[in-house]
């Protein structure tokens, strides 16, 4: 079974060749065709492997498939080398099959834009990348897969490059993650230079042997790797560039944005769990940041008007989560809640993306309202989607993956309880602002009339999504309910056992789900009073319109709306002394000495073409005296 | 001290072909130096005879007496001299213009009269090497030099081709 | 056996050289800096033929040869040359024929 492995990243990638190569001659309907049969044949060799595993598990839990040798040098060399084990399947199976569901609504979405071909090879491309990612063996395939997916992201952003804005967007999300990148490719030298290999499993077992718990390189080497991580996936401080990455078609926001690329940081830091293990030290980072992330992403959804830009600051806010159980060291938890966010965040932005359609592509949610006769199908994808983001108990799958979270924040030492407190603060502030879009999207009266239908390939990727979207969380369930636990035992191999909930309160266990509805409760409530509508801000995104009132309420808002001022703080930080930098050097100074020698080089020309009178008998003259100076020295010297 | 009559021939000869060298490069008329120059390639080719090779010393005669000047000669009526100006008269600080050669000659003399003084000893011993011994060197020792030699002539002979054909839209410009 | 000293005749071809020289360095006339021209590469030859006669071998007059080739050649073009430049000057001045120059 383990030797076809290598069709599941080669075949998007030779489908994003092929559509590279002959895509532009091609009719839609054909592109189309060989994007998505390319996701299918990953799709269906992961479903078909992940099958045979849960039938009959290897020994130890892994696959390792070696396809051949990429770099061959003395004392080291490195393997183009897959290594599947649970966590990997779990991440092959979601980006394979959300990815097909994408393509599949894709197809249709994108129907009648220019470059069709274009955005399927680029959409292929990033599979490919990201299932390289996650099956690489060694950090050095990890980091070409790495890489990839971020060329995909800086191209699939981009890609109605006739705005500026979106360029710049393009840039931006480019430039901040590849600032991580640097520190990350450091992280990767520095352990394969004191471990002597780049291959993840020997590494870490040799990490565990030679270096102390809590030591100075392991916490190096952790801490460089940790900022590629958030990085990726736009963690504080580097989550200014998600909203601005929402510039580029839904289908690009809710694959790469939400539901993979994103989640790579986190997939990075699980697949290196036993090093940030040594270091405690990092692991309260990571905790701490993510807590700062979930709190000023949630607030700042809280005053958006673009319904991506809300979906991308709770998408921000979730991988928040699935930090925060990281830094307490809950790495089921957290990949169980990648699992349930990828599968709702996609259904969440698939379905904004289906309101989009209809209505000339209008994201502004004060311009919609009163859709949920019109669009019925998508008012259910979406109330859905959002009962799991909000976490609404039982009928969510979102409810299980972040009680689990809320559950490990509490046993855990130290901090635990301080942090407990805060994910549930969010937890109310995810349910209130995600309800705020539900009920001012959804109901009220019309404002924007709706146009066009949906063809079946909008209505089944947001159907199956939608029922995975509320069953998808019954794999794992808190004991006191069914005792399920098919998700954790699957990944106990990898991950260990994750903790017991014997200890936990009951009202601990009751105030993670009472939370969810008292956010939704505030947001019906502030939508019945007509707050929202009041506050609704000037139109654009962040900047301040000035016509509003100066009351300190506005102030504030205007505030969190632009993110908590963080591109502010950015723009005065870093990008103006680069830009005072580079006006300096525009003129390039170091440049005016070497022009200086060519200035001298010509004035010499012209001194030495003076010289040059075109008479025949000083040329004669001057040559005889050439000539006795070489009988000189060749006679006297 | 006695001469013999190799010295004197040498002397003789060698003291015409000076003086008739001179008159030929100060003649303002370039058929008089002309003839000037083959007095003093006859000179010289007497000298050249005297040091002991008769074939170099009829080489001499033929081709620059013959062939040379003829050449000369041929190009000069080619100029139709008659209606050229050939004498560009004096100008003005003609003893600086004079002086300036004559301090580069006569440094030039001294430089290499102190390169050859007190080297290559002092007398030699007279030989005679006919054309069989020059032949002999020329042809079985020296075969690749001589065609590089042929292919300078084929060179300067495809380059005068060349250049002497008057092309009408060019040449009279 | 008669002894010759080749000083003597090596002065001779310096004299010579030196008159050629002065001859191409003084004359403006084109047509005597050729000449000139062939004066120096006859000196040059004789003094060939002063070291052949010296070391007694036939070498000297190999060299002999090659001049005269040389002189051939340089004769032959030299003289093509001026008959071209006398279509685009009216005189033979070399110092005139410096119209290639830009100032």
């Amino acid at each position: 079974m383990g030797n076809i492995i290598w069709i599941i990243p080669a075949a998007p990638l030779i489908g994003s060749i092929l559509l590279g190569l002959f895509g532009a001659r091609w009719s839609n309907r054909w592109s189309g065709f060989i994007g998505t049969l390319s996701i299918v044949i990953s799709a269906l060799l992961s479903v078909a492997i992940a099958v045979h595993w849960f039938q009959d598990p290897p020994v130890d839990e892994h696959m390792r498939i070696m396809l051949w040798r990429w770099i061959s040098l003395p004392e080291y060399s490195s393997y183009i080398e897959f290594y599947l084990d649970p966590v990997s399947l779990i991440m092959m199976l979601v980006i394979s099959v959300i990815g097909l569901l994408i393509h599949i609504f894709s197809t249709e979405y994108m129907a009648g834009e220019a470059g069709y071909s274009r955005f399927f090879a680029y959409l292929n491309l990033f599979v490919a990348s990201m299932l390289l990612l996650v099956l690489a063996n060694d950090l050095l395939v990890l980091f070409v897969g790495w890489e990839g997916v971020g060329v995909c992201s800086y191209l699939l952003v981009g890609f109605w490059f006739h705005k500026a804005a979106n360029g710049y967007a393009a840039r931006k999300s480019f430039v901040v993650t590849r600032i991580a990148d640097v520190a990350m490719l450091v992280g990767i030298l520095l352990l394969s230079n004191a471990l002597g290999t780049v291959s993840i499993q020997p590494m870490l077992a040799k990490a565990a042997l030679l270096w102390p718990h809590g030591g100075i390189m392991a916490a190096a080497g952790a801490a460089l790797l940790l900022i590629g991580g958030l990085g990726k996936s736009a963690q504080f401080p580097f989550q200014t560039w998600l909203p601005d990455a929402m510039a580029g078609p839904t289908p690009v926001s809710a694959l790469i944005h939400a539901a993979t690329m994103v989640t790579a940081g986190m997939y990075l830091v699980i697949r290196l769990y036993p090093l940030f293990a040594l270091v405690p030290s990092v692991l309260t980072v990571i905790a701490v940041g993510a807590v700062i992330t979930i709190l000023t992403a949630s607030l700042t959804a809280l005053v958006q008007r673009d319904i991506k830009r809300v979906l991308a600051y709770s998408t921000v806010a979730q991988i928040g989560y699935m930090f925060l159980a990281l830094g307490v060291g809950a790495w089921s938890a957290a990949m169980f809640h990648f699992l349930t966010h990828a599968v709702f965040k996609a259904l969440l932005f698939l379905s904004a993306g289906a309101i989009a359609m209809r209505l000339h592509h209008e994201q502004d949610i004060f311009r919609m309202g009163g859709l949920r006769q019109k669009l019925s199908v998508v008012f259910w994808a979406f109330l859905i989607g959002s009962a799991s983001l909000a976490a609404l108990p039982v009928v969510s799958a979102g409810a299980f993956s972040k009680e689990m979270i809320l559950a490990s924040l509490w046993e855990s030492p130290g901090l635990g309880k301080w942090l407990w407190l805060a994910a549930l603060f969010g937890a109310v502030l995810t349910a209130t602002y995600i309800f705020r879009v539900v009920f001012l999207v959804f109901f009220g009266e019309v404002k924007t009339e709706p146009t066009g239908h949906y063809g079946v390939r909008i209505v089944v990727p947001l159907v199956l999504l939608a029922i995975a979207a509320s069953t998808i969380g019954w794999l794992e369930m808190p004991k006191f309910m069914a005792s399920s636990s098919v998700f954790s035992s699957f990944l106990e191999p990898v991950l260990g056992h994750p903790a017991t909930e014997s200890t936990l309160p009951h009202w601990v266990t009751a105030a993670g789900y009472i939370a969810p509805l008292l956010g939704v409760v505030i947001g019906f409530g502030l939508y019945r009073s007509g707050y929202w509508v009041r506050t609704a801000g000037p139109v654009g995104q962040g900047n301040d319109g000035g016509q509003a009132e100066r009351s300190m309420g506005e102030g504030v808002r205007r505030f969190m709306r632009a993110g908590f001022g963080f591109d502010f703080l950015y723009d005065r930080l870093l990008v103006q002394p680069f830009l005072w930098l580079v006006k300096i050097l525009r003129n390039d100074p170091i440049d005016a000495i070497f022009m200086s020698a060519a200035a001298a080089a010509m004035r010499f020309h012209g001194a030495l073409r003076r010289s040059q009178i075109g008479q025949l008998r000083r040329y004669a003259g001057m040559l005889a005296l050439g000539s006795m100076a070489v009988i000189v020295i060749m006679v006297f010297a | 001290m006695t001469y013999s009559m190799f010295d004197v021939v040498f002397y003789g000869a060698g003291a015409f072909s000076v003086v008739t060298t001179t008159l030929a490069i100060t003649r303002t008329n370039p058929v008089y130096a002309l003839l000037n120059f083959v007095m003093s390639i006859l000179g010289i080719a007497l000298v050249i005879f005297v040091l002991g090779a008769p074939f170099a010393a009829s080489l001499e005669v033929i081709v620059y007496a013959g062939a040379v000047v003829v050449l000369f000669l041929f190009v000069v009526m080619m100029l139709n001299l008659a209606h050229l100006k050939t004498d560009f008269g004096v100008k003005r600080g003609r003893s600086v213009r004079l002086a300036v050669p004559g301090v580069l000659v006569i440094s030039i003399i001294i430089e290499i009269g102190i390169a050859f003084s007190g080297r290559f000893g002092k007398e030699t011993t007279y030989h005679i090497i006919g054309p069989s011994a020059v032949g002999r060197q020329l042809l079985v020792a020296d075969i690749i030099p001589i065609e590089l030699g042929s292919m300078l002539l084929l060179a300067a002979l495809l380059g005068a081709f060349h250049l002497a054909r008057l092309s009408p839209e060019r040449g009279r410009q | 056996m008669i002894n010759l000293s080749w000083q003597a005749p090596a002065s001779l071809a310096i004299i010579l050289f030196a008159l050629g020289l002065i001859g191409l360095i003084t004359r403006r006339n084109l047509i005597f800096v050729i000449l000139s021209i062939e004066v120096m590469l006859n000196a040059v030859a004789l003094l060939f033929i002063v070291a052949g006669m010296r070391w007694g071998h036939p070498d000297g007059q190999v060299m002999f040869i090659f001049i005269l080739n040389l002189a051939g050649g340089e004769l032959a073009l030299g003289l093509v040359l001026l008959l071209r430049l006398r279509a685009r000057i009216t005189t033979l001045d070399g110092d005139s024929a410096n119209i290639l120059r830009e100032s």
